[in-house]
């Protein structure tokens, strides 16, 4: 995984096909997205880029980079929350 | 392993520096993803736009990319990592059989399977007790 070069922006993940809104504002997924997540078991997993931390770096992490592997992925509210 | 919310990376990196390297030995090894936005979370249904934040979703997602368990919970209870861990070892074992095996409820490795077959229609009671678990 390349480092990611950092500036004052604040970079979000995309999911795979939308562009990646380079404020978190304006031109999301939201917009883009006309029904509601359509998840389900058996399915394939939406691919997505998103930045991320990883061992002392900024990385930028591609769901489908990990095809031939075993993912589990967590979502949890948030940093510093106590659970 | 990849984790995620709605916090940048700095945060994460903070968090990590603060807190979590301090509980996990080594520091935590797998990617923290910055969801800003709640982009992904909302791909995976577990956005929550009334508080802003992603909710306690868990998936597991095979090598072909396909999501074979989730759990979702609310914030105020954690998860318990090693149901996840009998559940991918499960998903393993039915994948290393092809789908011939198939495990009963309770399974944990070791104990008993079942074949699914013709012969095993309305006979599952003879070769499988729940106190088997």
């Amino acid at each position: 995984m390349a480092e990611q070069a950092i500036g004052c922006a604040r970079p979000t993940g995309s999911v795979a096909g939308d562009e990646p809104s380079a404020t978190g504002e304006g031109k999301g997924l939201e917009q883009e997205v006309k029904s509601v997540a359509d998840i389900m078991v058996g399915r394939p997993a939406p691919d997505f880029t998103a930045p991320a931390y990883h061992k002392g770096a900024f990385t930028q992490v591609k769901l489908s980079d990990y095809l031939g592997k075993w993912v589990v992925l967590c979502f949890y509210p948030g940093d510093f929350t106590f659970v | 392993m990849l984790s995620a919310s709605v916090d940048s990376q700095f945060v994460h990196k903070i968090w990590h520096e603060q807190e979590l390297a301090k509980m996990v030995e080594g520091g935590v090894p797998f990617p923290m993803l910055a969801d800003a936005g709640g982009h992904l979370g909302k791909a995976y249904g577990v956005y929550d736009d009334q508080a802003g934040v992603d909710v306690r979703g868990r998936f597991i997602i095979d090598p072909d990319g396909v999501i074979q368990a989730m759990e979702v919970l609310t914030p105020p209870v954690g998860r318990r990592v090693e149901e996840s861990l009998r559940q991918i070892k499960a998903y393993q074992h039915v994948r290393e059989t092809k789908g011939a095996e198939v495990m009963p409820s309770g399974w944990e490795p070791g104990k008993k399977v079942l074949r699914p077959g013709p012969d095993l229609v309305g006979r599952v009671w003879e070769v499988w007790n729940p106190k088997d678990t």
